[in-house]
């Protein structure tokens, strides 16, 4: 090992020595005069020229910054010392010791203020109180809002479920798939149809469902547009397959207007 | 004539502050007692120290006094209007217990006599003491088991706070009651006395 080297690891544990003891005396509240600062200061002045990489430099760091919260306390130690308070803790601890409980007591007391406080109700929250308990509803009457009904266990039908409109009659997904195989039979070997041919329905009400679960079939990948925005036609191409474009591509929204005017027109259109 | 009436209009308005300057101090109203100065001025107007010295003379003739402790150390001089905002104020009792009334309390001569120990051991090491230490000198004067409930006690009442290191620390509810300059100086004379009479 190289000299250097040598008086490098020497200078790490010289420092790392430093800020343990600086640590213990500030941690376990030691007499902080146990620390020699000008020894110290030395130790890191004398190594200083020796530290190259980062690790080192902050040992360095922190070896200052222990030593200084110790000159700190220092300080605070000799302003205490300068105060009415100081009072040496020997001297003192052999008073404690020589004093009677009973002294000790009666001294206190001399110099105890206890703090008056009163936890008792005040007029303005008894009345506050008061009107709370005259708006709260009874037990009894509380309790009858929480409690359950008793119903027989039974079996139920699809139909039932249906009539109580807790179930659609169909699937969501099932018209959605019924509605994509009419697409494609209806498209053929053409390929893609315009979006009215498809969406356009005999009845107002029928198109807008139409053309609701056409933006679906275009959402959920089983369709997509193919917009001609020169002529103004947009044309529904069905997928063989539903693809998930989320994230594949960039996704864009296209508002399509299916007011009853255009259904009109094109109904008007399709009778000429 | 004019003049009595502003008297008379001013000296009600200082009474009804004074009332609502009691129910503040007296009453709790938050898990520690005491308001803090910028709740006064928010209740009572930027005047409150003035309706709280009013209320200190009002209180000397029930042997009470409205205390204010300072965040950190006493100003030197008179506090600003920031010290006091920041400071905390109490009702206190202005003169001493006696040993009789101490039942009052609810606490045992041992345990005032523990307590006045843990303080004034804290106080001459200068604000901070090892939590063993402390007990060792108890231990002097008191059962054993007795001592680490006490120490307990002084720590939920407010009397002395701990960290995680086990050193102690005098809390908030010493800096509002104890007189601290008075006990040492207590301490001291009544060693001189009791060795005079031993002597």
């Amino acid at each position: 090992m190289s000299s250097k080297r040598k008086k490098k690891k020497l200078g790490e544990e010289h420092l790392q020595r430093v800020i343990d003891l600086c640590r213990s005396v500030e941690e376990r509240g030691l007499d902080p005069f146990l620390v020699d600062v000008n020894d110290v200061i030395g130790i890191i002045r004398e190594y200083f020229p020796e530290w190259e990489s980062i690790d080192e430099f902050s040992l360095d760091a922190e070896a200052i910054n222990r030593l200084a919260s110790v000159i700190k306390l220092q300080s605070d130690w000799v302003r205490h010392r300068s105060t009415s308070l100081y009072t040496d803790p020997f001297l003192l601890e052999e008073k404690l010791r020589k004093l009677s409980r009973k002294s000790l007591a009666t001294l206190f007391l001399k110099s105890w203020h206890p703090i008056i406080e009163m936890e008792q109700i005040s007029p303005h929250s008894l009345s506050e109180a008061i009107k709370y308990w005259q708006s709260l509803l009874p037990l009894r009457e509380r309790w009858t809002k929480t409690e359950f009904l008793k119903t027989e266990l039974g079996a139920t039908s699809r139909e039932e479920l249906i009539r109580q409109q807790i179930m659609a009659e169909k699937v969501f997904t099932d018209e959605l798939e019924t509605l994509w195989r009419e697409l494609r039979q209806t498209v053929g070997k053409d390929e893609k149809i315009p979006y009215w041919g498809f969406v356009g329905a005999d009845t107002y009400e029928e198109t807008v469902w139409r053309a609701y679960m056409t933006s679906f079939l275009v959402t959920y990948g089983y369709a997509t547009f193919e917009v001609h925005r020169l002529e103004e036609e947009i044309f529904i191409i069905p997928f063989s397959k539903p693809r998930s474009l989320l994230g594949k591509k960039h996704v864009v929204s296209i508002p399509v207007s299916v007011s009853v005017e255009e259904w009109r027109r094109w109904r008007e259109s399709r009778r000429d | 004539m004019e003049r009595e009436q502003a008297r008379l209009k001013r000296k009600a308005l200082y009474l009804r502050k004074l009332k609502r300057a009691t129910h503040l101090l007296f009453y709790r109203r938050h898990r520690k007692p005491g308001v803090k100065g910028w709740e006064l001025r928010k209740r009572l107007g930027s005047d409150y120290p003035k309706v709280l010295g009013l209320l200190d003379a009002y209180l000397e003739k029930l042997d009470l006094q409205v205390k204010t402790v300072f965040e950190g150390e006493k100003p030197a001089e008179k506090p600003t209007l920031e010290q006091l905002d920041r400071a905390r104020f109490y009702i206190t009792l202005r003169g001493g217990l006696t040993p009789k009334e101490t039942k009052m309390s609810g606490w045992r001569i041992d345990d005032i006599a523990g307590l006045a120990i843990a303080i004034s051991y804290i106080i001459s090491k200068r604000g901070k003491a090892p939590r063993d230490e402390v007990e060792e000198l108890l231990r002097d004067k008191l059962p054993g088991w007795r001592v680490d409930l006490n120490m307990d006690r002084y720590i939920r009442a407010g009397y002395l706070a701990q960290d995680e290191n086990r050193q102690l620390y005098l809390d908030w509810r010493t800096r509002a009651e104890v007189d601290e300059k008075a006990l040492i100086d207590l301490l001291l004379t009544a060693e001189k006395t009791e060795g005079e009479k031993a002597a």
